[in-house]
């Protein structure tokens, strides 16, 4: 697979994609705005530099697609306040630093608190195997192609003192969110090709039904990203809503319905906050009643009001994150940026993750012109 | 983004070891700023190179530098505690220019408890790798700390060495080319991958290895064009550029295409969703050479065991200083340095 | 948002649950309980936090990549292209409403 993955890691067939997408820019000869769903995307972007390559007249906003930035604030309290009960808590490497009303768990760590970084959660149920008498709790965050995973182990029979503090989302309805706020000015959709692998490409159709906006499912090397951009503007430039599947080597219209139908069966949509974005109808994944006893939320009494104690800094009253995560603004138009907030010492989520887009300018430096440094 | 550094408050957290600014941070806040203030003739820690250098007349340099090592797992593919402990001291010296070790110190913390058995093979791995690098350890202390009061074992390393041209880890200049002596990331990846149970089998080996003797045919080659060393230990090639590049006041382009990488270190590295030039190198140097004398220093690299894949992987300007740019071959970008230690990710 | 690499396989347990996948050399043990159609030893499968999420058609690659050559040329709406787009949106069977 070296040789496949690099064939779309090609530059010369990128500049010509590029140069296709500025054309269709230009014909359209005004500003053009889409929003990608995924941090993925925002990570390939920034770390292959393609920025550098889009047409001027076209924004590529980062929308809420980065699980751990929306992981609402509350949610992290959950899992300090088991933290610091002595459970031990298992989670992805991703989650350690996000930072919840007064800790996040990596300073409850620091205090104390088990806690064990973890990159499957099938590593997470050999934890609990491995620790028989404690108290293993499941800290998963993630959307729906990682939720699957979560469902897995969850129906695999885990063992008695395994549970799942689920903290997982589903995309589909945040895009929603996103499409009927009045500041926004998007006009089509980047969409996710790994959650997509999973939902099938067609549960956008709806979507498109609604907001006759086009929708373009994306991969994540070089060309599949530029290949996107060049369907989803020419999409915008004709006038025409409807869905294109670029991602054909892992997305199919119906998905992995094998998976989906795991998702279901453990997990039901409830509403809830995404941090920084709003409620969102539909958009968390909790554990069905059929799978009361590995839910964490009802194994232990977890009071997140004795960290309430502490107010919130006064910093983080001035984070934007919320605004970057449905494009309106941009990291530069926080005070915060580079300043208060760095990864050292974040203030917001998006400082946080590496798929957070203030992170990712700052790991990247955003978008400055660097064409003409020379050697 | 280089002016934003925390104030120093609270308790110590893990990335205050990792190698980036939250541990340059504390280091300049609270152990430099005495000692940098009391006289001190030659290269000291207000330098914060690998290592110091103090003059003893002669035109000579005695070179010394010291080490605490812990890793976890203590035996992790391609070495262990041992074989650390020896080779990063060795190669804080040879990146200072003293490339023959005249001796090493080496202090052990034991815990309560800790097996005998693997005491042994630690023991057998430092005069292994004292050996290899043609050096021997002269002195020693050893304690053993109470079941919990220390983490397994912590061994302490200092070396001294002579040598007449300090080399800096400050001197680049506009122009001159930065050599990579080998492949990168693959210590980092290695003992990530071990640590976290990651269960990532194959070719992920770590490259710690003593290479002194890299560094004298190094020497040898290019002599006073050699600007600038530094070894990419912890924080990786972009932290070690990152300081090289300030410290020197130049920008770095860097040419990723031209950056020497293992299969399975880029592999790695894209599962786990970490970039290679962020994790910790433990048999590598970064070279800053004029230009007219990199392709023959290159050539000295490459006949050289642990050179053979050394590459020329970027040039020093006189723009964005203190930065290093990264042409990906699609566009360019800022290399951040990494904060603390990098962990897996799912996203 | 999910990282997924594609990997290949080099074997899989008796249960059929636990397949040995290659990325590049480096080797891990990945499931299969969720992969969306059945895999076998030489098959493509794209792994997201070791889980096998599908397997990927072996001719499916070189087809992405003669789409994206497609792109490249100034109409968008050729014949080829048409062909090809048809294609791609029939390599699944209409959606079921869940």
């Amino acid at each position: 697979m070296a040789g496949e993955s690099l064939k779309f890691r090609d530059p010369e067939l990128a500049k010509a994609l590029a140069a296709a997408l500025a054309r269709h820019v230009e014909e359209i000869g005004r500003p053009v705005s889409v929003m990608h769903v995924c941090g993925s995307h925002e990570q390939a972007i920034a770390k292959f530099g393609l920025r550098s390559m889009f047409p001027k007249l076209l924004t590529v906003i980062m929308g809420p697609g980065c699980p751990v930035c929306v992981t609402d604030v509350p949610e992290v309290d959950e899992g300090v306040v088991l933290a610091e009960q002595g459970v031990h808590i298992a989670t992805y490497g991703d989650m350690l630093k996000v930072p919840g009303t007064v800790k996040s768990l990596a300073d409850a760590q620091a205090t104390g608190g088990k806690i064990h970084i973890v990159y499957s959660p099938a590593q997470a149920v050999e934890l609990a195997r491995s620790l028989p008498g404690e108290e293993v709790v499941f800290f998963a965050t993630g959307f729906e192609t990682t939720a699957v995973a979560t469902a897995a182990v969850i129906v695999d029979d885990p063992p008695k003192n395994f549970s799942v503090l689920s903290a997982h989302k589903y995309i589909p309805p945040v895009m929603e969110i996103v499409a009927e706020m009045p500041e926004s000015r998007v006009e089509g959709f980047l969409a996710a090709g790994h959650a997509a692998t999973i939902t099938g490409w067609a549960v956008f159709e709806p979507f498109i039904e609604r907001h006759k906006l086009p929708v373009v499912v994306a991969g994540f090397e070089p060309l599949d990203i530029l290949a996107g951009l060049v369907e989803l503007v020419e999409l915008v430039k004709n006038g025409t809503p409807k869905v294109v599947n670029m991602f054909p080597r892992c997305v199919t219209r119906e998905g992995n319905r094998a998976a989906q139908a795991q998702l279901w069966r453990v997990f039901r949509p409830v509403g809830g906050r995404w941090r920084g974005i709003a409620h969102v109808p539909n958009g968390n994944l909790r554990l069905r009643d059929e799978y009361a006893h590995l839910d964490a939320r009802r194994r232990f009494t977890i009071d997140v009001k004795k960290l309430w104690d502490y107010a919130p800094t006064h910093l983080a009253n001035q984070c934007i994150c919320g605004d970057i995560m449905a494009g309106i603004k941009n990291p530069y138009d926080c005070k915060l940026f580079n300043k208060e907030c760095v990864p050292e010492t974040p203030v917001g989520a998006c400082m946080v993750s590496n798929e957070g887009t203030c992170k990712i300018w700052h790991l990247y430096g955003g978008v400055p012109d660097l064409s003409e440094v020379s050697a | 983004m280089t002016s934003s550094v925390a104030p120093l408050s609270g308790r110590v957290t893990l990335k205050q070891g990792g190698g980036g600014r939250a541990m340059r941070n504390l280091i300049e806040k609270l152990f430099i700023r005495d000692f940098a203030a009391m006289p001190f003739e030659g290269v000291g820690l207000a330098a914060m190179d690998d290592g110091a250098a103090i003059p003893i007349g002669d035109g000579r340099y005695l070179v010394v530098t010291t080490d605490s090592h812990v890793i976890h797992p203590i035996f992790f593919p391609g070495g262990d505690i041992g074989r650390i402990s020896i080779s990063g001291t060795v190669n804080d010296l040879a990146m200072m220019g003293a490339t023959r070790p005249l001796g090493i110190t080496c202090g052990v913390i034991l815990e309560e408890g800790f097996d005998i058995e693997k005491l042994e093979a630690i023991q057998r791995s430092l005069v292994a790798t004292c050996l290899e690098a043609g050096t021997v350890v002269i002195t020693g202390d050893t304690k053993v700390m109470g079941r919990g009061e220390i983490d397994g074992i912590v061994i302490n390393t200092t070396g001294v060495g002579i040598t007449r041209r300090v080399v800096r880890d400050n001197g680049l200049r506009a122009g001159d080319r930065i050599i990579v002596t080998g492949t990168i990331g693959d210590h980092g990846l290695a003992v990530m991958s071990a640590r976290h149970d990651l269960a990532l089998e194959g070719d992920l080996v770590s490259d710690v290895a003593p290479i002194n003797e890299l560094i004298e045919a190094a020497l040898e080659a290019a002599g006073d064009a050699i600007t600038a060393m530094k070894d990419p230990t912890r924080g990786g090639v972009a932290s070690a550029l990152h300081e090289m590049a300030s410290k020197s006041d130049v920008g770095i382009l860097l040419s990723e295409h031209s950056i020497p990488l293992t299969d399975a270190a880029r592999a790695a590295g894209e599962i786990l969703g970490i970039d290679p030039l962020h994790v910790a190198n433990e048999g590598k140097a970064l070279i800053g050479v004029r230009a007219d004398a990199a392709d023959k220093l290159l050539a000295a690299l490459r006949a050289h065991p642990r050179g053979r894949d050394a590459a020329i992987i970027g040039t020093c300007t006189t723009e964005r200083l203190g930065s290093i740019i990264l042409d990906t071959g699609f566009g360019r970008r800022l290399l951040a340095e990494p904060e603390g230690e990098p962990l897996p990710r799912i996203c | 948002m999910c990282l997924g690499v594609p990997g290949k396989i080099i074997d899989i347990d008796a249960d059929g649950v636990m397949a040995t996948v290659d990325f590049w050399g480096v080797r891990r043990q990945v499931r299969l309980d969720i992969i969306d159609e059945p895999a076998a030893v030489g098959d493509y499968v794209l792994n997201h936090v070791g889980f096998a999420i599908r397997r990927i058609p072996p001719e499916s690659a070189a087809e992405t990549l003669s789409l994206y050559e497609v792109l490249l040329q100034e109409s968008g709406d050729d014949v080829m292209t048409a062909d090809l787009r048809a294609e791609i949106a029939g390599a699944g069977e209409p959606a079921k409403a869940r």
